[in-house]
């Protein structure tokens, strides 16, 4: 499990793990899950077509996640925000479809960028990736004070601010990156897993926002050992198992949460 | 006691939410047609009180009857308090009222003359003909409310219930919809129990108050409750009912001698403190 | 080009066009009437979810050799419950809960199409279930299709009027006595219906274009909920049976491979929705200008 062709991986998956549980604890607190679920997932049609290309795979998921980014703002005025993202969703997958089926292969590497693929990571690959976190967890960190507190009332942010809406494009733009930073490890389909589980049990456990968002940090990072150990052993997808540790997270939230109003009734 | 008549009868009221009392013990009675206002500020009961009416909220102890001997139902009209339609739905502010109708019922609603004419005749009756065929989610404030007291009226109740109606009115409105409210109390032989937290634009209007406090309450003609010996027990300490330019304030005592002083000092700049 | 495939008789007479339109037609025709109700609910996120996680019945229904249809049905049937059951008392934590449902459920996919592709014989399963492919819906499915979406009709028909004063305010609903519980427990199995059609037709992960995106679309038009339904319908069938004309038609344009339905029906869709927001969003600057004059004059 820790031989050396894994060194990079359990590297690459730990980086992956800190930015999407630092994300996380703002998608919770803004209640975005939809919009953590369509980026990545709309975003993955970009990776699909950049491997047929062969450029660089992170290029093909920036370029898509901007556009997601651009037509979820956009459609959400006058709109519902759920039915915007469900808008983009559908159509860029509707994009991917067309490019699976035109190249005429359904390839493994296709399923990896569904339901993940740890394995066969370079070193280039984690030092991209690194650098990219790094520019999210600093961006994340100058941007934390507004954007809690644009969760907590929009109009007392802009306020505070002037104006509130860009608020919202600082928070897609960052869930952009981590997808772009998590898609290839984690797959299209469970990035958002590893948002919304640690984050929405460690704000279960603590009522200080910062501790909330150290908790989801490590919350997430445990959940992906465990999971890359899971898959390691069993030989089974990786995504199985980032899906039910993040729903174990959730349910062990939900129970503390449910204990707590016992106790104070 | 006569029980048979009366529209409301609430007897001795207990309600507790995750340990607390809510209501302690309230009873008053409404006659059909009365116009009674349900007074107290933030926190006192009033939304509690009237969900235990709608059979909502479970009494922990007492006893509440309708007219027809029933705990809530089909006899009771509700607007609920700071209801904010969704401008999404694709419903007309007739087809609202026409939900009232009968919104419970299964299957699509077929198409009836008699239908429709009790819906236009609601509409008309709350002054909201203008705007029936307009996306009820584009109305103003006012304007939705009309709508959902359309709604709220059209089955005939024999009570209906108004949470806050006239939160974010303005001053204008507000009198527009207790004039109406009293109205069609009238019209409609309905007794209707109105919470506020201000009782000022109901005074003209009310045959009866319930005020509450701390979830206790005193019922009775305005004029025999709202005075400064009366509700200085309901509150169990000492407070002030002062009249200030024709405007009645409740006010703990140390509060009333600065309000006192206040107008003495410029009469006409603190006419207005709540 | 659209105009023309009528006029080839390979079209009519070709027994997987025949399949793909009458079970597309029950798609859409659920999807629009349930999809309204769904998106005015504000569970377009719940709706996605359910056709995503309804994907792992699908697999599991390669893997056993059992109709996809049944698959899809009984994952989305069981999802569906347990989130509106789990949903009772915090309204504000649907999303979170969606979500990690959609997660759990979509790990269990990925098991499960790894089974597929190495201990089941059957090859592109992945393919689809996630992504649907109208033309090899065996023939045998028709009658379960049509039953199925028969059910979710008849279903939306009798709780039409609770749902459409439930999704006004849940406590006017209450006032009239309504057990508002049981009519989205109701709704919810519809939905399950609607998405499990849904992802036979254009597949799991693209079940949401159909189910949301005719509905999105007549929502904005429409004055009443009847005349949304009816705008839903007609616009969720012509995008499926437009689809499915240029999907056939495609095979002329790249010799050998056609282009896949979904791609087109979702861009039909998608079309549908652009104009149905342009023309609602002229008509709401008519409709203001002519206001602002009033209260000007």
């Amino acid at each position: 499990m820790f031989a050396p062709f894994m060194v990079h991986a359990w590297l690459l998956a730990t980086i992956v793990a800190l930015v999407s549980g630092a994300i996380g604890f703002f998608v919770v607190a803004r209640r975005a899950a939809f919009p953590a679920h369509a980026l990545p997932l709309g975003a993955f049609p970009g990776a699909a077509a950049a491997s047929l290309l062969g450029v660089n795979q992170l290029l093909g998921l920036a370029v898509f996640c901007a556009l997601g980014v651009l037509v979820i703002s956009q459609l959400q005025r006058g709109e519902r925000r759920e039915v915007a993202s469900a808008l983009w969703l559908a159509l860029s997958l509707a994009a991917g479809v067309l490019l699976l089926s035109l190249s005429g292969v359904y390839a493994q590497s296709i399923n990896g960028l569904l339901f993940g693929q740890v394995l066969g990571v370079s070193r280039e690959q984690v030092v991209s990736v690194a650098v990219l976190s790094v520019g999210a967890l600093g961006v994340l960190a100058l941007f934390a004070r507004p954007l809690l507190l644009d969760s907590l009332s929009g109009e007392l942010a802009a306020a505070a601010l002037g104006r509130t809406g860009r608020l919202e494009w600082i928070f897609l733009a960052m869930l952009a990156l981590t997808t772009v930073i998590a898609v290839p490890v984690v797959g299209a389909l469970l990035v958002f897993t590893l948002m919304v589980g640690p984050a929405s049990a460690a704000r279960a456990f603590t009522n200080r926002p910062w501790r909330a968002l150290a908790g989801s940090v490590a919350l997430s990072v445990a959940s992906v050992w465990g999971a890359i150990a899971l898959a390691y052993l069993t030989n089974w997808p990786v995504g199985l198992f980032v899906g039910l540790l993040g729903a174990a997270c959730y349910v062990s939230g939900r129970l503390r949460s449910a204990g707590a109003v016992a106790q104070a009734g | 006691m006569s029980t048979v008549a009366a529209a409301l009868t609430v007897e001795r009221a207990c309600v507790e939410l995750g340990g607390r009392p809510i209501l302690r013990e309230v009873s008053f009675q409404l006659a059909p047609g009365e116009f009674c206002g349900l007074i107290g500020s933030n926190g006192s009961g009033k939304t509690t009180l009237l969900r235990a009416i709608l059979g909502f909220v479970r009494l922990d102890s007492g006893q509440i009857r309708l007219a027809d001997g029933t705990t809530a139902g089909r006899l009771v009209g509700y607007v609920p308090q700071k209801i904010a339609l969704d401008p999404g739905l694709p419903l007309r502010a007739r087809d609202v009222v026409a939900l009232g109708l009968d919104g419970a019922r299964l299957g699509p609603a077929l198409p009836s003359r008699r239908r429709a004419e009790q819906v236009e005749q609601m509409l008309h009756a709350v002054g909201a003909e203008a705007f029936a065929d307009q996306r009820v989610g584009l109305l103003s404030g006012g304007q939705q409310q009309r709508v959902l007291v359309a709604h709220a009226l059209v089955r005939r109740p024999r009570l209906l219930l108004l949470d806050e109606p006239l939160a974010n009115l303005d001053v204008r409105s507000t009198a527009e919809i207790v004039a109406l409210l009293r109205r069609l109390s009238r019209e409609y032989g309905a007794a209707v129990l109105l919470s506020a937290h201000d009782m000022n634009p109901l005074l003209p209007a009310m045959d009866r108050i319930v005020y509450l406090a701390h979830g206790s309450a005193v019922a009775g003609k305005a004029e025999e409750v709202v005075r400064t010996e009366v509700l200085s027990e309901l509150y169990g300490y000492h407070v002030d009912v002062v009249r200030v330019h024709g405007r009645v304030v409740v006010v703990a005592a140390e509060a009333s001698d600065q309000i006192r002083a206040a107008v003495a000092r410029d009469p006409v700049h603190t006419a207005s403190v709540p | 080009m659209l105009m023309s495939v009528p006029s080839n008789p390979g079209f009519w007479v070709n027994e997987p066009v025949r399949v793909a339109l009458t079970v597309g037609a029950g798609a859409a025709l659920v999807c629009a009437v349930v999809g309204c109700a769904t998106v005015m609910r504000r569970q377009a996120f719940a709706g996605h979810a359910l056709a995503d996680v309804s994907s792992a019945g699908g697999s599991a229904a390669y893997l056993l050799g059992l109709n996809p249809l049944l698959g899809f049905l009984g994952m989305a049937a069981a999802v569906a419950v347990v989130m509106e059951w789990a949903d009772m008392r915090e309204v504000r934590e649907r999303d979170l809960l969606t979500g990690v449902v959609l997660g759990a459920g979509l790990g269990l996919t990925a098991l499960l199409l790894y089974f597929d592709a190495t201990m089941g014989s059957v090859s592109g399963a992945a393919m689809t279930v996630l992504f649907g492919s109208m033309f090899t819906i065996p023939a045998t499915i028709v009658p379960v299709a049509l039953a199925v979406a028969g059910a979710a009709l008849v279903a939306s028909a009798i709780i039409y009027r609770p749902l459409l004063l439930s999704a006004l305010a849940a406590d006017l609903a209450r006032a009239q006595g309504l057990r508002v519980r049981a009519v989205t427990l109701t709704h919810a199995v519809t939905l399950a219906l609607a998405v499990s059609l849904a992802a036979m037709t254009v597949g799991a992960i693209l079940a949401t274009a159909l189910l949301i995106g005719p509905a999105a679309a007549a929502l904005r038009l429409a004055r009443r909920p009847f005349e949304a339904l009816v705008l839903a319908a007609l616009i969720g069938l012509g995008a499926t049976w437009g689809g499915i004309a240029l999907a056939y038609e495609s095979f002329y344009w790249t010799p050998g491979r056609g282009w896949p339905v979904s791609f087109f029906i979702v861009i039909l869709i998608f079309v549908a929705y652009l104009l149905s927001s342009w023309a609602a969003t002229r008509r709401g600057a008519r409709r203001g200008a002519a206001l602002y004059g009033c209260e000007g004059a």
